[in-house]
């Protein structure tokens, strides 16, 4: 059989792959068909669930409601469409404004000496290193009432004789986008970065020769050479922030729910996971319909894998 | 992550009197602006580590070393004998976050050594054979990539109550003996997300691997054995460092997965330091998280520094 295994190389590819494909099969794909098959059942009183195919948690989450003010047996309650559109909206902020600020470091750091390149790239990878729940904590710091941002502000004040109030800045939608920003700003400069750094420097010098300016040389030749790493590093941002439920959990009190929160809730407080599994498998509908149609418009980059 | 070593070798030069490494004011200044909000977060969660105030609101001064001072908020700070260091000597002296830390490495060490064995085994087979499953077993690798962690959370989460239910039920196991929720889930859970990270890392490696080398190991008599530990392994080897310290940082943070996976006993330190966050914050969590960003800075610091000597030896 050993002497068989030896000549059959399609067997041994097998072989190989297969601890791998083991995990795979096991704790991605069959949970993920676990999730489908639980959110079509019932929750029991004691919160276990019951396998049925009812669509009861599907309806629920597009707005119909039982539980309903004046007396009717149903209603519409946007509740948890509006929890949708919000992390929705919020994910694309986030996008949008990291690329922002991503782009001119990464352009900083790709067109800096060779030698000094390592040390700034390093310098964008420590804050990464750093605890993911430490880094939520530092911003929790800094946007309290009493905190950093509005002790500064208030010194500010103070030298040019303003009356200053605190601002109140923790528990607000604009606290859980700064931190939102702050996680996954690194993901974006890294890919960028990658992308750059590829861009022959006799593109730049043929752009000059052809008279084109810095920004038009920056429009026809730098940006869509580096579109590669923009798309690899949105989907690096786009889809962790839909899912992410600590930085709205901290920075966001109670005040902030996203798709995150909720399904967290349904597993831990709430005791139901049949409308959290549901709510889970909308989530990751609703990334991969983003992803698919981003995708197919800029095409899927290598840089994903490099960062 | 980036071990790119294509802009070490080739230093381009400015022509025609073009500086290439010019500044231009405006992406200059932005970049610092962008370093400086990268870090001031950081500057700010490590001074408070020092804090006299144990509400940890504002900054009260360090912690007095000889005699008790009165802060800002009212409150009588007793004099430490560590002085400014008392947080870290309180955070020493914690059963909790030295269980917490244990487990940390416990899970990284055994996810990272497990997937970088499979995953290099994986990134061969995908890159040297050819098999029925392969299509299928490429694109499976995508998936924790494209789809949020919360979604593969809750999904391990279920899998295991559900399997452990069924499991306990049928076997009547009660009590201690009871199959639930501990190390053994969380690590399990570990290698699942790292093990796509380090196939794809040392697959790519593999990618612009001269396979003439391989041959003439066979040529010379070469078992295929001899020849992937002889050829075969040595020039893969920095791909597959480099997969596994991805697997190792991304262990160590994870919080998400680690959250619906870890039982009694299997707190990790993010989850101990957001179970904290939920309920009292002293100076002590930024003592924790000065020891942690010191920790994982001295680290990569060496490593780098390994690798710098390494690429000045060839």
């Amino acid at each position: 059989m050993l002497k068989r295994l030896r000549e059959n190389k399609s067997a041994q590819g097998t072989l190989l792959a297969s601890p791998t494909m083991l995990w795979m099969i096991g704790l991605l794909i069959i949970p993920l068909l676990l999730t489908l098959v639980v959110s079509f059942g019932q929750r029991s009183p004691d919160g276990d669930v019951i396998y049925s195919f009812s669509l009861d948690n599907y309806i629920r989450l597009f707005g119909y409601s039982t539980d309903c003010d004046n007396g009717q047996a149903s209603c519409f309650d946007p509740l948890y469409l509006q929890i949708l559109w919000r992390s929705l909206s919020l994910a694309f902020n986030t996008t949008v404004l990291v690329i922002l600020l991503a782009y001119p470091l990464a352009y900083f750091i790709a067109r800096a000496h060779p030698l000094r390149r390592n040390t700034f790239l390093f310098m964008v990878l420590i804050p990464l290193w750093t605890n993911f729940v430490i880094r939520v904590y530092a911003w929790m710091m800094l946007l309290r009432t009493q905190g950093v941002i509005n002790l500064g502000l208030g010194w500010l004040a103070g030298l040019f004789n303003i009356p200053f109030t605190p601002l109140e800045m923790l528990y607000t939608p604009g606290a859980v986008l700064v931190g939102m920003v702050y996680e996954f700003l690194p993901f974006m400069i890294l890919p960028i970065y990658t992308s750059l750094e590829k861009i022959d420097n006799s593109l730049y010098e043929a752009a000059a020769d052809l008279g084109a300016n810095g920004l038009k040389t920056f429009a026809r030749v730098t940006l869509p050479l580096s579109m590669p790493g923009v798309v690899a590093g949105t989907i690096l941002v786009f889809i962790p922030v839909m899912g992410t439920f600590i930085v709205s959990d901290i920075l966001g009190g109670r005040q902030v729910i996203l798709v995150g929160n909720l399904i967290q809730r349904q597993f831990l407080d709430a005791r139901d996971p049949t409308f959290g599994s549901a709510a889970s498998l909308i989530l990751m509908i609703m990334t991969l319909i983003v992803t698919y149609f981003y995708t197919r418009k800029f095409g899927f980059g290598e840089e994903i894998v490099v960062a | 992550m980036s071990h790119d070593p294509a802009h070490l070798t080739i230093p381009w030069k400015g022509v025609c009197g073009m500086n290439p490494h010019r500044r231009h004011p405006f992406i200059f200044s932005s970049a610092m602006l962008v370093y400086v909000f990268l870090y001031a977060p950081i500057i700010v969660l490590i001074l408070f580590s020092f804090n006299a105030s144990r509400a940890n609101v504002t900054f009260e001064g360090f912690v007095p070393t000889f005699s008790d001072k009165v802060v800002m908020d009212g409150s009588l700070v007793k004099a430490s004998p560590c002085g400014p260091f008392h947080w870290f000597c309180e955070l020493a002296k914690d059963k909790d976050v030295a269980e917490a830390a244990g487990n940390t490495l416990t899970i990284a060490i055994v996810s990272t050594l497990v997937s970088s064995v499979i995953g290099t085994m994986a990134a061969l087979a995908l890159q040297r054979y050819e098999f029925k499953l392969k299509p299928f077993s490429q694109l499976s690798l995508y998936i924790p990539i494209v789809i949020p962690e919360i979604v593969m959370g809750i999904g391990i989460l279920t899998l295991f109550s559900q399997l452990f239910g069924v499991i306990n039920g049928s076997l009547g196991l009660t009590g201690d003996s009871r199959l639930s929720m501990g190390l053994g889930t969380v690590i399990v859970s570990h290698i699942a997300f790292s093990v796509p990270f380090v196939t794809l890392v040392v697959q790519a490696r593999l990618q612009g691997f001269d396979k003439s080398y391989e041959e003439a190991a066979m040529d010379l008599g070469a078992n295929e054995w001899t020849t992937f530990r002889r050829v075969t392994l040595p020039m893969i080897l920095p791909g597959v460092l480099s997969g596994a310290l991805l697997a190792f940082t991304l262990s160590l943070d994870d919080f998400v997965i680690t959250f619906f996976t870890n039982g009694p006993g299997s707190t990790t330190l993010p989850i101990y330091v957001y179970g904290l966050l939920r309920r009292i914050i002293t100076p002590q969590v930024n003592a924790l998280s000065t020891v942690w960003i010191l920790t994982v800075f001295s680290v990569v610091l060496i490593l780098q520094w390994l690798q710098n000597r390494e690429a000045k030896q060839h």
